[in-house]
């Protein structure tokens, strides 16, 4: 342990103050929408809106969202569909493509890099890639939540950069005991590329956990929206007309602890998954943030 | 494959030496490519179709095509040349989505680029590991949870009737505060949220380059008499200051992309004049507006100048001495 003069302890008792303060600053809204999702209608009235922290338990708001709605649970199986099949479309073909684009020697492997780059910098803009959409007949089905977002560029660069930091060693062995190319990539590349395919995967899977506008454009039907949809609408409107059921339940929550325990039920499950996987995606970001 | 050809020249995975032409050469090592070519075809086909066909789709932007005529329509409608062009140039909101862009996303510069700097500095200071990962870990919270949840949370603190801030300052100073209706603080609130949402998630690559930083020139320092100010100053800042300056210049580079998700779900008509910006506009105007033609000549303009910026933005990191992004 180094030792501190006077000034440097003063200096981290400061930084250390600071940091607390970040943290609740980070922690503080979750807190307050966590208690407001307990409060009844009673409590609600009394106290005049959000709170810190709860007086009683009601689980009316969740009663609601679980037992008697079946918007919520529809809207989960439909983000559900869009993180766990979106998510194996776009890494299967972002893969395939930065495997490809790792092989050094690939004639015309600079050309294609190029390509990709350039809708980096210059895209089309959000009315043709909308008509698009409309116009491959893709609006108003799942596959519109899927497609148009299949390979984020930046992702498969930072794959590319991970496969072309392989060992070459390690294929040419494989190919001295016979292997074809199909056989590397698969017994011996994809085994070591599970660090970076669970980076990428946790960026696609909370982008299509989170993603709300482009199913705000491209979804009109109701049994299609997918959560971010229904807890904006619920955010939006001040009285609950996204949950029709509501008009048949005697003495219902209030709109705003019914709001907080949807954000809650939409933001849990990423919380618990995130902590978990830190130690890949700070690895797989320093692996894209070193120019390739 | 370079290492592995020249080391294993009789392997039937290294092209075969030919004497033929360049022609007949390089048709060879691409069928002997063949099978990575198959896996990045999918990739190809996707960028071309939903990349490439919305930029060819841009034509729209100098003809008047009708909501409902689809790509036929779109084939038959009349070219009207720089109508649109013209039209958003000398529009009222031309001056006002402009200058609501640069503002949001300078003032987004001036206090979201140094805050994730000055938050790794600090970072860097604490000695107490497990405090460490928790601090940092509670700061990336933010980054995995949408701009809808986001909205949510800013309504819970200062929603005009109910939020927590709100109220208690409206019982505490007896006026009334409303922050998502007030043009003065609107602007404010916008920058804030970025902060809160971007400030952890940015300070990963200059946490990632401070541990690349080779402790013997911290122990050298030490020796020397430096204190951690001074090593800070004279040792992280500098071995940091290569990404600063490539992140800066994406920065810059999007200098155009104030925030479009975070803006459209906060903004409303009361503070339109403050924060409606290119994207917004280009979404009100074409999406519910049903002008296709016209806001995709304004997507064009942003898209044109965005890539502008990003030019002149790399140039000057290039001048500067940094490799920058090209």
């Amino acid at each position: 342990m180094l030792k501190l003069s006077r000034n440097e302890k003063l200096a981290h008792a400061v930084i250390y103050f600071f940091l607390i303060l970040l943290t609740l600053a980070f922690l503080i809204p979750f807190i307050i929408v966590f208690s407001t999702s307990f409060i009844s209608d009673a409590e609600f009235a009394r106290r005049g809106g959000y709170v810190l922290y709860p007086e009683a338990f009601s689980m009316g708001a969740y009663d609601i969202l679980f037992g008697r709605s079946k918007v919520i649970l529809n809207a989960y199986s439909v983000t559900l569909f869009r993180v766990v099949v979106g998510t194996g479309f776009n890494l299967a073909f972002t893969m395939t493509m930065a495997y490809a684009l790792a092989k050094k020697d690939l004639p015309g492997r600079v050309p294609i890099t190029i390509f990709v780059f350039i809708t980096m910098v210059f895209s089309g803009g959000l009315i043709p890639r909308f008509l698009l959409v409309d116009a491959l007949g893709l609006r108003n089905t799942l596959w519109s939540m899927v497609f148009p977002g299949l390979i984020n560029a930046w992702n498969m660069l930072i794959m590319r950069n991970f496969f072309m930091s392989l060992p070459e060693e390690l294929f040419d062995a494989a190919i001295v005991d016979g292997a074809s190319p199909p056989t590397v990539l698969l017994r011996i590349v994809l085994p070591l590329s599970m660090p970076v395919i669970a980076t990428i995967g946790l960026f696609y899977a909370v982008w299509h956990w989170n993603s709300w506008f482009d199913a705000a454009i491209y979804i009109d039907r109701a049994h299609l929206k997918p959560m971010q949809i229904i807890l904006r609408s619920l955010l939006e409107t001040t009285n609950m007309q996204g949950l029709e059921e509501l008009a048949f339940i005697e003495d219902p929550p209030p709109a705003a602890s019914l709001r907080s325990a949807l954000i809650i039920v939409s933001t849990v499950p990423v919380l618990f998954i995130y902590p978990f996987v830190q130690r890949y995606f700070v690895k797989g970001i320093m692996i894209g943030g070193i120019k390739g | 494959m370079t290492a592995q050809s020249s080391m294993l020249p009789n392997s039937r995975y290294s092209p075969p030496a030919t004497k033929d032409g360049r022609w007949r050469k390089l048709l060879k090592r691409v069928w002997f490519y063949r099978f990575y070519y198959l896996l990045a075809l999918p990739g190809i086909l996707y960028f071309i179709i939903f990349h490439y066909l919305p930029m060819i789709g841009i034509v729209i932007a100098f003809k008047d095509i009708s909501p409902f005529g689809g790509v036929a329509g779109i084939v038959a409608a009349p070219w009207v040349g720089l109508k649109h062009f013209n039209r958003f140039f000398n529009s009222i909101f031309f001056w006002n989505v402009i200058e609501n862009t640069v503002i949001i996303s300078g003032m987004k510069i001036i206090f979201g680029f140094p805050a994730p700097i000055i938050f790794a500095l600090m970072l860097n200071e604490v000695f107490r590991v497990k405090f460490k990962r928790f601090v940092q870990t509670v700061s990336y919270l933010p980054h995995f949870i949408s701009w809808v949840v986001t909205t949510g949370l800013v309504t819970a603190l200062v929603a005009t009737s109910g939020g927590l801030l709100t109220e208690w300052l409206n019982d505490v100073t007896g006026e009334r505060w409303t922050f998502l209706t007030n043009p003065d603080q609107f602007r404010g609130i916008l920058t804030i949220t970025h902060v809160w949402k971007t400030i952890g998630w940015s300070s990963i690559l200059y946490l990632a380059a401070m541990s690349a930083i080779d402790p013997a020139l911290y122990e050298a320092a030490a020796i020397d008499g430096a204190n951690r100010f001074q090593m800070a100053r004279h040792i992280t800042i500098p071995s940091i200051a290569f990404v600063i300056t490539i992140l800066f210049i994406f920065e810059i580079g999007n200098l155009l992309d104030a925030g479009f998700e975070q803006i459209l779900l906060l903004y409303s008509p009361a503070v339109y004049n403050v924060s409606d910006i290119i994207d917004t506009y280009v979404y009100r105007e074409g999406l519910l507006g049903l002008k296709y033609s016209f806001a995709a000549a304004v997507g064009l303009f942003k898209g044109v100048m965005a890539f502008l910026f990003l030019i002149v933005a790399n140039a000057l990191a290039n001048r500067l001495g940094q490799p920058g992004l090209w």
